[in-house]
């Protein structure tokens, strides 16, 4: 140990006394390369939201680029008051909440029952459920399917079919795997039974992992938009994601019917309704994006075991 | 022993509900392949429709101009993943020099940002592409008063260079993420064979190319038989949110076809029948690159 740090010591001074002419460069080069990444990953989101924060006249004639001009809020304003969208963020939030609770409980009860070795037919079974992280039926045959069974318009189509999945249970059950055998047996010899074991020790202890499902599954019901576009035509139903993209698809048919329309009274009158369209679009987007931004910093925490999910093995 | 047993039994029962939801999910659905061997014109249901067999297998190339259209989407679908095989690199170059930033709050600051668009759905991308590329947003208005331009370009209008920038905005959104797993691997390297580069008198160059990058090779490996794998797969909702009248012909990879062709035109029967050749492929593309993995790497993914 102590040996190691001593080492750890020395090594930078050797470097400092032989700095590689092609060792400058290449700091500069990376510190440049970088921050122009970084620029065009995060200036998107700032561009957007100076712009719902600025004048919207001014908005509309692209003059608000790096700072924001004549602050206001109306935008948000008006976008809490359209009634199509309260009811959609309601429905996104309620289908992130409930769509990660029913998939963070199968997961760790799978993940934990997959561990005991008494269950009859135990591989079968995880291999039944395993085996369809490697196929799909294809989205139109997977489309009828849960049109015949009346998931049409049914609001559990956001929530039912991802609430098995294989990779969580996999990562549950690798985590349970870890956990020393001593407690639960324990916990059996004391007459606790498999359900018994499952919420008094082994649900404490699993927290961590069971943390890192919950935020990537409400990341992605959050972010879902095919099942709305497939299986969902009542406006109840419809998600943040799904009336976004209406109102950029209203926003460009908008933009045609102005360049089309030669009468100048009416031009005027759709030039401010395609600047108010604009605004309150982008407006949505920082909504949309906000929940997102939230979590975020929690979330990076568990970046590098959400991504064994995608690398893990059945 | 009959009390085990019976415990098991009991086991099982509590898990019942679940395989039966998987049953229903995920495997009901592959059912939904007879679909292809009748000619099912929604209102009417499939009991209705007249079984076809293998017709729509043949239909789809028995005349020039159903070749063509077939021929134009195979080629929209290599293009898309061939350009993002070809760049597939990318991810590794991009964790390997970030490792070289060695001041770390600026590194972890980089690493935060151009992770972030990984965790935005393509409805959003696209809103944020709308908003920065119409004719108002800030790269034509930018353009207009440099006198670049005189009349704003439309990116999103256009029918050029699609592939390619689709391939742009996917890895605006991917490329900060795939980065983390090869950042990963990077930490795991021993210090120890870098200390003894350095001492040899190796420059920062030397020890990317001969110590990083080989230590990091076998990952990059595994996600490109990955990346073979799902060759076919290039999902439908970047292309969906993306698609418009003009670009319409380039854009339609096989994920999108299938979608227009059944939701679009109603051919549901005929876009069934590409989705299960699709799966066949696949499966046979999962199993071939998982057998040369073993060959070469000793291990598969599956």
């Amino acid at each position: 140990m102590e040996s190691a740090s001593v080492k750890k010591k020395t090594a930078p001074v050797k470097v400092r006394k032989r700095i590689d002419p092609a060792d400058g460069i290449l700091s500069v080069v990376t510190y440049l390369v970088y921050t122009l990444f970084a620029f065009v990953c995060a200036y998107p989101f700032y561009y957007i939201f100076i712009n719902t924060i600025s004048s919207n006249e001014l908005s509309q004639r692209g003059k608000i680029t790096f700072w924001p001009k004549e602050l206001h809020l109306t935008n948000y304003i008006n976008v809490s008051h359209i009634p199509s969208l309260l009811d959609a963020f309601n429905v996104s939030l309620k289908r992130t909440v409930v769509g990660t609770f029913l998939t963070v409980a199968t997961s760790a009860f799978l993940g934990y029952m997959f561990t005991r070795e008494t269950m009859w037919k135990r591989k079968i079974w995880y291999r039944f459920i395993v085996a369809t992280m490697y196929f799909n039926a294809g989205i139109i045959p997977w489309f009828l399917t849960m049109k015949n069974l009346g998931l049409y318009n049914n609001f559990w189509v956001y929530v039912l079919p991802t609430a098995v999945s294989p990779f969580y249970i996999v990562l549950c059950k690798t985590f349970v795997e870890s956990i020393p055998r001593e407690l639960t047996d324990a916990a059996e010899i004391d007459g606790a039974g498999t359900l018994r074991c499952f919420f008094s020790i082994i649900l404490p202890v699993i927290k961590p992992i069971l943390a890192t499902v919950a935020i990537f599954t409400a990341v992605a019901q959050w972010n879902s938009f095919q099942d709305t576009l497939l299986l969902v035509t009542d406006q109840k139903l419809y998600t943040l994601q799904f009336t976004l993209y209406n109102y950029i698809n209203q926003a460009s048919s908008l933009k045609s019917l102005v360049n089309s329309t030669t009468n100048a009274s009416s031009l005027a009158a759709s030039l401010a309704h395609a600047a108010n369209a604009t605004s309150i679009r982008m407006t949505v987007t920082i909504v949309v994006v906000f929940p997102i931004l939230l979590v975020y910093p929690i979330f990076q925490r568990f970046f590098v075991k959400g991504i064994m999910i995608g690398a893990v093995k059945g | 022993m009959n009390k085990k047993k019976l415990r098991g039994y009991r086991e099982f029962l509590y898990v019942l509900p679940f395989v039966l939801l998987v049953a229903v999910f995920s495997y009901y659905p592959l059912y939904g392949w007879k679909y292809a061997f009748y000619d099912y014109k929604p209102p009417k249901p499939l009991s209705e429709a007249a079984f076809v067999g293998f017709k729509w297998f043949s239909y789809m190339v028995d005349n020039e101009i159903k070749r063509k259209q077939i021929g134009q989407v195979l080629m929209n679908t290599f293009a898309v993943s061939g350009l993002s095989m070809l760049f597939s690199w990318f991810p590794m170059v991009f964790a390997v020099f970030l490792n070289e930033i060695k001041w770390k709050p600026y590194r972890k600051f980089v690493q935060t940002v151009t992770t972030l668009p990984n965790f935005i759905s393509w409805v959003l991308v696209y809103s944020i592409a709308f908003c920065v590329f119409n004719s108002t947003g800030v790269v034509n208005s930018i353009l207009m008063e440099t006198g670049a331009i005189t009349k704003p370009i439309m990116f999103l209008q256009s029918s050029e260079h699609i592939w390619f920038k689709m391939w742009l905005w996917l890895t605006w959104k991917n490329a900060g993420w795939a980065a983390i797993m090869y950042i990963a691997a990077i930490s795991g390297i021993d210090e120890e064979l870098y200390e003894a580069a350095r001492v040899d008198g190796a420059n920062r160059i030397q020890i990317i190319l001969h110590i990083t990058i080989p230590s990091i090779l076998p990952t990059y490996f595994v996600l490109l038989f990955l990346n073979i794998a799902n060759f076919l797969s290039n999902g439908m909702e970047q292309f969906f949110v993306f698609q418009n009248n003009f670009n319409k012909n380039t854009i339609q990879v096989l994920d999108l076809y299938v979608y227009n062709l059944a939701m679009g035109s109603g051919g549901y029967s005929l876009s069934t029948a590409i989705g299960i050749l699709k799966s066949v492929v696949s499966i046979i593309l999962l199993c071939v690159t998982n057998a040369i993995s073993k060959l070469t790497r000793g291990e598969g993914f599956i």
